[in-house]
């Protein structure tokens, strides 16, 4: 599903946030991404969402090389991707069904459709009885959701998740992580960065540690320092 | 909750076989938005934008207002001074037509000699008709309607020579041949003078003429007023709304997705200026009727104001939503391309 071949990546102030660095997540995958702040963890997910484009090196997700990809065919590419963010990053003067309804409208899907698929990813979240309310009524950890539900709606073969739990308690957390596993068990390939190692050594997926931009370890454990 | 869907649950202890079959069908779900819906939800799409950023106007009215304000009185000049000189064009459009030669004859001629003279005229091809009027008749006239009467009557001897109107044809009644005639009459031995009284009128055209390319320099300046001023509305709507922008392009919002509601905003604030300027131009027409009537009234004229007709009303209102439309566009052009997701 993704695979990085030689990745580097150095911004225009001569930093390098990632050297040279090498992964393949397979189709229906999960797996974690770790590592201190500044390891490159944000870098990587943007270089896959082509956010940033790699100073060298080559990247393939879904069996599209990126680097060919002109600037307007990324609309499309992206459509294909659920993203989810820290901030959950959700639109606060629409409801909870528009910001949900956003990806499906953008895509151009029609209103009937639109109706059953949000209200289908709003109960996968378990938040259906919440779809008229404005998100600034609802707590972190439904808004995350929210913002996941909003992700999958439309069923994207890829999810990735830049510190989706970052401001939530390990309960809530732990919650979160395992709504992303069961859209890994229907098929969907996950991607979540994180830095939560407690949480993630308990779930038996493979981690990907990053260390200054490089590969540090890949396994099933994460590595302390 | 996820189990609610009986086709996911028998994915949920699959095969690697089974994996791959589930992402196909996964691929298949993707594209189940067929042309025809896209098509469809594309004019929805479009609906819903407009009325949504029309909403959004209206939620914040007492700003929009103003904007409309500017844009409206921006509007209103040039147009408000189109209208005035359209309805001095109609006031002045006879004019041109009632050209004619007032012949003097010399005191010495006598009304036979008169009247032969302008039946020889009469068969003039550049003459449409010539009128005789004596001296008598002059006299007469000028008795009645100068409201000298009396002191006239008290002159020995009639002073007013005898006239002869001519009126050239009018299908080629240009200046040229309408003086060409002026010279030839002028030269008859018989004739005093011949007078042309055009020159006034030609000099009304000219100033119309300068007025209206004033106006079209005001025009033109004006709009480009309006278009700064949309745009740089249309700038501070899309900086309100910077965050808005970057979660559309994260979820593959297309540049033409995330440009239509500031185009349609645009068009608002436009179309909405452009009816501004209608009300204001109709008010003033309005407010001037009055006094206008009771002149034209002391004119004994059938002049009455004109307002904006049917087809100048649409063009008002076309042109306005164009303008909004192309101000709109040129600051979507310049900033939006500035947000993107980092």
């Amino acid at each position: 599903m993704i695979q990085l071949e030689n990745i580097s990546k150095r911004y225009q102030d001569g930093y390098d946030a990632l050297k040279q660095l090498n992964f393949k997540l397979a189709r229906g995958d999960m797996a974690f991404l770790t590592g201190h702040s500044g390891a490159g963890k944000s870098t990587l997910l943007k270089l896959i969402m082509l956010m940033e484009r790699p100073t060298r090196g080559q990247i393939t997700v879904n069996g599209q090389r990126l680097n060919l990809m002109k600037k307007r065919q990324i609309p499309y590419y992206r459509r294909n991707i659920g993203l989810v963010f820290q901030d959950h990053q959700l639109l606060f003067d629409r409801t909870v069904y528009e910001n949900v309804a956003l990806p499906l409208i953008i895509a151009g899907a029609h209103t009937r459709d639109i109706g059953r698929r949000v209200r289908a990813a709003l109960d996968k979240v378990g938040l259906l009885n919440k779809e008229k309310m404005y998100p600034i009524a609802l707590s972190g950890g439904e808004q995350q959701r929210i913002g996941i539900a909003r992700a999958v709606v439309n069923k994207p073969a890829l999810l990735l998740a830049d510190e989706p739990t970052g401001n939530l308690d390990p309960k809530l957390s732990a919650e979160i992580m395992h709504l992303f596993e069961q859209f890994n068990q229907v098929g969907v390939t996950v991607l979540i960065a994180t830095h939560d190692l407690s949480l993630i050594a308990r779930l038996n997926h493979r981690i990907l540690t990053l260390k200054n931009g490089r590969m540090l370890n890949d396994g099933t454990q994460g590595v302390f320092e | 909750m996820i189990r609610k869907d009986p086709r996911k649950r028998s994915r949920s202890n699959s095969s690697g076989q089974q994996e791959r079959r589930k992402n196909e069908a996964q691929g298949a779900l993707q594209s189940t938005i067929g042309l025809k819906d896209r098509i469809s939800s594309y004019f929805s799409n479009h609906c819903d934008v407009a009325s949504t950023s029309f909403k959004r106007m209206l939620a914040a009215p007492l700003v929009n207002i103003m904007t409309w304000a500017v844009i409206a009185i921006a509007i209103a000049l040039p147009v408000g001074l189109f209208v005035f000189l359209q309805n001095v064009q109609q006031l002045s459009s006879g004019w041109d037509n009632v050209v004619q030669i007032s012949v003097y004859l010399k005191p010495d001629v006598s009304s036979v000699r008169a009247q032969a003279l302008s039946r020889k005229w009469q068969q003039n091809p550049d003459i449409e008709r010539v009128q005789y009027i004596s001296p008598e008749q002059a006299l007469n006239e000028f008795q009645q309607l100068s409201g000298f009467g009396e002191a006239l009557s008290y002159l020995d001897e009639n002073p007013l020579p005898a006239v002869i109107v001519v009126h050239p044809k009018t299908e080629d009644s240009s200046l040229l041949t309408t003086k060409t005639l002026l010279a030839t009459l002028q030269m008859q031995p018989e004739v005093e003078q011949a007078k042309l009284d055009l020159e006034w009128v030609q000099r009304l055209y000219g100033i119309m003429n300068l007025a209206q390319r004033s106006v079209i320099a005001l025009g033109f300046l004006l709009s480009l007023a309006v278009l700064l001023v949309i745009g740089n509305t249309i700038r501070l709507a899309i900086e309100a709304r910077r965050d808005e922008i970057v979660v559309v392009k994260l979820v593959g919002g297309t540049d033409a997705f995330v440009r239509r509601p500031f185009l349609y905003t645009g068009i608002w604030y436009g179309l909405g200026g452009g009816i501004g300027a209608w009300l204001i131009i109709n008010s003033l027409l309005l407010w001037l009727s009055g006094p206008v009537s009771s002149l034209v009234g002391a004119y004994s004229s059938q002049f009455s104001l004109s307002g904006l007709g049917f087809l100048d009303t649409l063009a008002l209102f076309l042109v306005s939503a164009a303008l909004g439309l192309t101000g709109a566009w040129l600051a979507v052009g310049r900033h939006l391309s500035s947000i993107e997701p980092r």
